[in-house]
């Protein structure tokens, strides 16, 4: 009943969206949104960036959105209909709209598309993504240094590559002050669902984690940490509001400069069919303030910050063991893109079972 | 706090809200009236009570506007269907689509706000029962609302002359209209009274289980409340039940993927409605039970032959 609901919102969301739509010389640039665009984490830094973009171009371009687009066959109708309202350019900003973006592509082979974290490309289909592992790895760093029993929790989102890249990359930043650092890791199976992620961290915390981390879209379980005074990191916005003395730091998605550097190029009619992914030097992730730490443990960060930024360090580095024991990275060794962009396994000292 | 207390705790929370939106469906079903428009209700109620509380600085104030609120947005589907003969289904649905899209409008400012938590009311004596005193005594006023209104409209619905009344009219409209019972002025309370509970268990969501705003927070619990209806086959007390059994499933699987026991997290998230959907088959085993409980009118509109 609830993807009856869903699948008529969002039709009604689009027939608005294609009646409003007129014949006009502007340039449209075009967004898919998996939450709403104001859920104070993920779809919300998108659309910080749409305005950003909007703000540089002024009158030579439009920027329509689609909110709460749901993934699954619902998506496939939606972005085939921003395509088909005249859009130059369509961005869709969520994993699960990888499959629904190539084929609604094929169908529109003068249409360009980007696709937020996925790995499915075509000729006009570009890639973007941001080395959110990077991040991941100082609030391990961090999380090992505060927790007062190297145990820490992980609200996870769905099993793919991006989650697990993260989760590894939270536990070996961990690992590198703490070697016996374990964690917790809850799939909530949602990306938007603030009582199901609150109810994910009181479980954590009931279970004797004392620092929270999350890769789900709303603040819920930052205030669930705020209440039960733990410390948490906020995810993909500054969650600092939801948490003035909870939050350490947060991963911060700035996607602005990348949109405006794409509608170049679809206006100058340069634009390729790319591969994007950046990190903490580029600037398409920044870390929020290091806060309710203290000095010695942000000293650490902002070095471990620096350190990536300026690619001395990164953060899968071996020696790494796989979680059943085997070699993944040996010593020195550094991993390659394909590997993490694939992630299936769980590195050593995670304490979960990925789920298949 | 021991794990098994925390974990009640949880439920608790995570419990009111269904039982809530669900016992208010309950009476407007048994009154015939299928309103299929609980979660947008939900979100208006959720969204109204945090703008109140938000404003006057008391949660108490935004329970209120959150009952006011739920009661009046259903008082738009008790106008389209009951005067107007509207469909039932198609009116409710519409309902929810309008309800989650206003309230992100009305929410637009309030999104990212921390919210003012309702604080529990400890009962003196019986909150220091061990283990069941933290449990049910040290809780907010919406919890004692939810149980308190368990109790009193089974007691409503069986045992007074108006809930005789109410349950006739989703029996057999046409006998109930024959013997001069006001159809259309009954059914229009008993949605209302609906549509109050939704408020108040989207006030639960905005002010008790996560003290924030943002849209479509009800995130699908209107829908679980209207499964709970038929589960408890419209029986106050099942649907506590039902409410609870819901609740204890969804807390303790994700203590179980905490514990790292190993068991597929994909399956642990279908638990809560697989089991649904096991006592449901074991309800309707008895079809004699059900057809019993199963108001025959549900759905079917009324016009008075004048």
């Amino acid at each position: 009943m609830k993807k009856i609901i869903l699948a008529l919102t969002t039709s009604a969301a689009v027939l608005g969206f294609a009646a409003a739509a007129s014949a006009q010389d502007k340039t449209k640039i075009c967004f898919i949104y998996v939450g709403s665009k104001t859920d104070g984490g993920w779809t919300q830094a998108h659309d910080i960036g749409r305005q950003a973009l909007q703000d540089h171009f002024g009158d030579k371009i439009e920027t329509p959105f689609l909110e709460n687009v749901p993934e699954g066959p619902d998506a496939e109708r939606a972005i085939e209909r921003m395509a088909r309202s005249g859009c130059a350019l369509v961005f869709t900003t969520s994993f699960g709209f990888m499959d629904a973006t190539i084929k609604v592509a094929e169908k529109f082979p003068d249409v360009k598309f980007e696709h937020a974290t996925g790995f499915k490309s075509a000729a006009n289909v570009a890639t973007y993504n941001a080395r959110f592992y990077e991040g991941r790895y100082i609030q391990g760093v961090i999380a090992a240094k505060l927790s007062q029993k190297g145990l820490a929790g992980y609200i996870a989102s769905f099993p793919i590559p991006e989650v697990v890249m993260g989760i590894n990359s939270f536990v070996h930043g961990a690992q590198s002050v703490n070697p016996d650092f374990k964690v917790k890791v809850i799939w909530a199976n949602t990306w938007f669902d603030p009582g199901k992620e609150a109810d994910a961290a009181k479980a954590l915390v009931d279970q004797g984690v004392d620092i929270l981390t999350q890769h789900t879209d709303t603040t819920a379980p930052m205030q669930v940490a705020a209440e039960r005074g733990i410390k948490a990191f906020g995810q993909a916005s500054d969650m600092i509001k939801a948490g003035p003395e909870t939050q350490l730091t947060a991963i911060v998605d700035t996607w602005g400069a990348y949109y405006i550097k794409r509608t170049q190029a679809v206006l100058d009619g340069t634009w390729k069919s790319e591969q994007m992914w950046d990190g903490l030097k580029d600037g398409i992730l920044t870390m929020a303030p290091y806060t309710n730490m203290p000095d010695d443990v942000k000293k650490l960060a902002e070095e471990t910050e620096a350190k990536i930024r300026s690619g001395e360090l990164h953060p899968f580095t071996g020696p790494i063991k796989k979680q059943d024991g085997s070699d993944w990275l040996a010593d020195g060794a550094v991993s390659d893109d394909g590997t993490l962009l694939g992630m299936n396994f769980y590195i050593a000292g995670v304490d979960d079972q990925l789920p298949k | 706090m021991g794990i098994i207390e925390a974990i009640l705790l949880t439920v608790v929370t995570a419990a009111t809200p269904l039982v809530l939106a669900s016992l208010g469906e309950l009476v407007s079903e048994r009154a015939g009236v299928l309103n299929l428009g609980v979660e947008g209700m939900m979100v208006m109620g959720a969204v109204l009570a945090f703008a109140a509380t938000q404003a006057t600085g008391s949660p108490y104030i935004g329970i209120l506007a959150g009952i006011a609120c739920g009661a009046l947005f259903s008082l738009l589907f008790g106008f389209l269907t009951l005067t107007l003969v509207a469909n039932q289904v198609a009116t409710g649905l519409a309902l929810t689509i309008l309800g989650l899209g206003v309230s992100g409008q009305i929410g637009e400012p309030y999104v990212g706000m921390s919210g003012v938590k309702l604080q529990p009311i400890v009962i003196p004596l019986l909150s220091d029962i061990p283990f069941i005193g933290p449990i049910l005594f040290k809780q907010d006023l919406i919890f004692y609302l939810s149980i308190a209104l368990v109790f009193g409209v089974n007691w409503f619905l069986f045992r007074s002359r108006a809930g005789l009344k109410i349950r006739a009219i989703g029996d057999n409209h046409a006998s109930a209209h024959a013997l001069g019972i006001h159809v259309i002025r009954t059914r229009y309370l008993a949605v209302m009274f609906g549509g109050a509970c939704a408020g108040l268990a989207g006030a639960q969501l905005s002010l008790v289980y996560t003290p924030q705003w943002v849209e479509n927070m009800s995130a699908g619990r209107g829908w679980i409340a209207l499964a709970l209806v038929v589960f408890a086959s419209w029986r106050p007390w099942r649907l506590l039940a039902g409410g609870y059994l819901f609740g204890a499933v969804s807390i303790s699987q994700l203590h179980a993927q905490a514990l790292g026991l190993g068991i597929p997290s994909q399956f642990l998230s279908a638990l809560p409605y697989a089991a649904t959907v096991i006592v449901l088959i074991l309800i309707s085993h008895n079809r004699r039970m059900t057809l019993i409980n199963t108001p025959a009118c549900l759905g079917k509109p009324f016009v008075p032959d004048r």
